[in-house]
């Protein structure tokens, strides 16, 4: 069988980056909610939110390294598979890209440090406003990643001169036309990812009786705050999906199904595309609808595929399904956070078993939500690299050889497993060990001991024979 | 640029990085790849401890290196990370390696031989590696119009062998001398027996390396037995200080043989540059060549002049927090 270097670079690229977003997704929300609840302790003084601020600290700690050790992989990528792609995108990808890495060792060389470390020994003021400082920076960094991301979709402010983009425009260029949509859509997914995964946590606590006043008060937040991000995402959704039709009108067409461009579309609930046939088999669909949510009117044209030629077509079943995996779990977010709103009266979200295993078990779905919608934007705009500008067969890196390539995918797999299945072992046993009043208080005493870096902030043995006093 | 050279500028910044890169995380990889070789569990306890709260501060040079080189030099960018494709994949794949055994030696005992393991692995390799790009660097790169064309294992000779196998005997000088300032006790002496050793090692691969080199590579020779016999100041004084690191251990200085290690480093890589200047893509591209449009050079530099100021404060207050020695049984207080 011939290897192809650059199907191989693409699954490893998809792989890599698939891995890493899981964090940044998670970290981005998971400081912002820290901020909070450090301000709420700096208001009320109230403990409980001291102890959820704690808690989450250790958490953010733990996943915020394993975004940091997974995310070196992807600054060295770029150079190694798609060398074509960085000569020629440098001018504009490497500052912003740079400013991303100088902005996190910023952040991490000022803030991180005392936000981790600081507890009890900086004024709480000083506290509250590294957290506050730390989300900030989490946002800035997911500023430039997500503004050089958008103009691969929607390339704008450059000139190509001698197959080298230089920029005219650094505002055009960062400030492209999908990258507010995109911008809003990631934000708000952080909170959403963050929000169940901090209800679910909670709610795990609850079930075990753990801590139920603080943890009370924050399944209650989440729920509060879930309950009006999770519509806001489906409006932020709809008005980054008419951006993309606007730029990119055959993703649309796969994330619809939609072979030929024509008016009265059905909204496709399930088909299984033939990309070979150029058109779907065994399609269920409600007539007119995908017509009503693009264009806002029944008869609405849409674009089709078959606009392009096949070559220049993404893999439309992939695009299709990713889609409808991304919607669907959004739309059991949404369900789940109005039955919260409902189970209010007397209290029933603190107590239904039912509700509080069924958000234990949505933990892992915005995960799968935010990935899927990535698959859906980044495979949605295949065969290109730089939309209508540079195919992804004219970025990768010349040199490279498929068996090279595929040594690489592996290593990377297996590295990856190690570290995932390490990083993901020793945060379920931070959380078994969570929100247990007199193993915090000590762990705080002990701070004095520990070198400083993000996961020493966790206390938690990794394995259990261990002995205290070197933990 | 008419007032000033950017590309100059960026080499200088880059160039500061690679040696502070060297320098610092060279400590902690070397302790790495000495781990295997302790007297025992309790000094590898005080070899871990002496770097844990430092190297992963260590390591933010290489990966500002790496994003600053796409931004200011993206041919080398876009030319040696195709060439050293596996090579590259080895290293990322060791720092990832002893970077969790960091996190999770401290935390683990039934485990803990693992993470030891995987310590020192990673640190050899990555250290390897690093070592194999010096010597790929110095042998150049077959490229064709901005592009690499030369094969998978271009970068694997004998050469570069001999290149990785220096720069692990390098760092293990650095960790070895470095474990004698932060050190006492039978834990010290194990580092005073072990560095004379060492810089035997690193002499003699400094030693066929400079020999080896002009052949390698003519434009090296022609630079070396030209006009500028100023340059031997460098060979000459990493000599000096090779030999103020021998003094100094004999004397049982605590602080020297470490201050002396990194002048040899300094002179070494010093000796490197001027053997390549002005070419930073050996043997066909210079800085120039490889450099970004002067705009973006420009839109970078103010973010990192304004960046790496409080970097190096960060780093010297980080330091000087976790200054003094490191007993044997306990952490940081």
């Amino acid at each position: 069988m011939e290897l192809d270097p650059l199907m191989l670079s693409r699954i490893q690229f998809a792989f890599v980056i698939c891995f890493h977003t899981i964090f940044p997704v998670f970290t981005i929300g998971l400081a912002s909610y820290i901020a909070l609840l450090q301000a709420l302790f700096f208001k009320t003084q109230n403990p409980a939110w001291d102890r959820l601020a704690l808690f989450w600290t250790k958490v953010f700690a733990v996943v915020f390294g394993m975004g940091v050790v997974s995310g070196i992989v992807m600054s060295f990528q770029f150079g190694t598979n798609w060398s074509n792609f960085s000569l020629a995108t440098s001018n504009f990808i490497g500052p912003l890209l740079s400013y991303e890495v100088v902005t996190a060792f910023f952040l991490e060389a000022a803030f991180l440090g005392i936000l981790l470390f600081g507890r009890g020994k900086v004024p709480q003021g000083i506290h509250l406003m590294a957290a506050a400082l730390v989300a900030l920076g989490t946002f800035i960094s997911a500023f430039w990643i997500l503004a050089a991301n958008s103009w691969m979709h929607t390339p704008a402010g450059v000139e190509l001169i001698d197959n080298r983009f230089h920029v005219i425009s650094w505002f055009e260029a960062i400030f492209n036309p999908s990258f507010p949509h995109r911008f809003a859509h990631m934000a708000v997914a952080s909170f959403i990812t963050g929000g169940f995964v901090v209800a679910g946590v909670s709610a795990w606590f609850l079930l075990r009786g753990r801590d139920p006043e603080a943890n009370r008060r924050a399944l209650s937040m989440c729920l509060w705050l879930l309950l009006f991000l999770t519509p806001l995402q489906a409006y932020v959704g709809d008005s980054h999906g008419l951006n993309t039709l606007k730029y990119q009108p055959t993703k649309v067409a796969a994330m619809e199904g939609n072979w030929e461009t024509s008016t009265s579309v059905p909204l496709l609930l399930f088909a299984l595309p033939d990309q070979e046939a150029q058109r779907n088999l065994y399609e269920i669909g409600i007539p007119n609808v995908a017509s009503i949510i693009l264009t806002h009117s029944m008869h609405g044209e849409v674009p089709g595929l078959t606009a392009v030629p096949p070559e220049d077509q993404p893999p439309v079943a992939i695009v299709f399904w990713a889609f409808r995996v991304m919607v669907g779990i959004a739309l059991i977010m949404i369900a789940v956070s109005f039955v919260g709103l409902f189970l209010r009266r007397n209290q029933r979200i603190y107590e239904s078993q039912l509700f509080l295993k069924t958000l234990v078990s949505m933990i892992s779905l915005p995960f799968i939500a935010v990935l899927a919608g990535w698959i859906v934007t980044e495979v949605g705009r295949s065969p290109w690299l730089v939309y209508n500008i540079m195919s992804h067969a004219e970025g990768v890196t010349p040199s490279l050889t498929g068996w090279m390539a595929l040594f690489t995918l592996i290593g990377y797999v297996l590295v990856y497993a190690v570290v995932f299945y390490a990083g993901i072992y020793y945060l379920t046993r931070v959380v078994r060990n969570g929100m247990l009043p007199e193993q915090e208080q000590a762990s705080v005493n002990r701070d004095a001991d520990r070198p400083k870096r993000p996961l020493s902030a966790a206390h938690t043995p990794f394995d259990d024979d261990i002995d205290p006093a070197r933990s | 640029m008419e007032m000033f050279d950017l590309s100059i500028i960026w080499a200088g910044i880059i160039g500061f990085g690679v040696i502070m890169y060297v320098l610092m995380d060279g400590f902690d990889l070397g302790l790495g790849i000495l781990f295997p070789f302790a007297p025992d569990e309790e000094a590898r306890d005080v070899m871990m401890n002496s770097v844990a709260p430092v190297w992963d501060g260590n390591e933010t040079w290489l990966v500002l290196g790496g994003a600053g080189l796409l931004a200011a030099f993206p041919l080398v960018y876009s030319i040696f990370l195709p060439a050293l494709y596996i090579g590259v994949f080895l290293m990322l794949a060791g720092l990832i390696f002893r970077g969790i055994s960091f996190e999770f030696r401290f935390k683990s005992r039934r485990n803990r031989h693992w993470w030891n393991r995987s310590f020192a692995w990673g640190s050899a390799v990555a250290a390897f590696a690093q070592g194999a790009v010096v010597g790929a660097y110095i042998q150049g790169f077959q490229t064709e119009d901005f592009v690499y064309t030369g094969g998978a294992f271009d970068w694997l000779t004998p050469f570069t062998v001999l290149t990785g196998l220096g720069l692990m005997a390098g760092y293990a000088l650095l960790g070895s001398t470095w474990l004698i300032l932060k050190s006492e006790g039978h834990v010290q002496d194990w580092a005073y027996k072990i560095t004379p050793i060492l810089l035997a090692m690193v002499l003699v691969v400094f030693a066929i390396v400079s020999i080896w080199t002009p052949f390698v590579n003519p434009f090296v020779w022609d630079r070396w037995f030209g006009h500028l016999h100023l340059i031997w100041i460098f060979p000459v004084l990493a000599l000096f200080f090779a030999f103020l690191v021998y003094r100094s251990v004999k004397q049982r200085r605590e602080s020297y043989p470490f201050l002396a290690t990194i002048g040899i480093y300094v002179f070494t890589y010093l000796g490197l540059i001027v053997s390549q200047w002005p070419m930073i893509v050996p043997p066909n591209y210079t800085l120039w060549d490889a450099a970004s449009a002067p705009e973006s050079q420009l839109f970078l530099l103010i973010g990192v002049l304004f960046v790496i100021p409080f970097i190096l404060m960060y780093t010297a207050w980080t330091y000087w927090v976790f200054r003094g020695k490191v007993r044997v049984g306990e952490g940081y207080h």
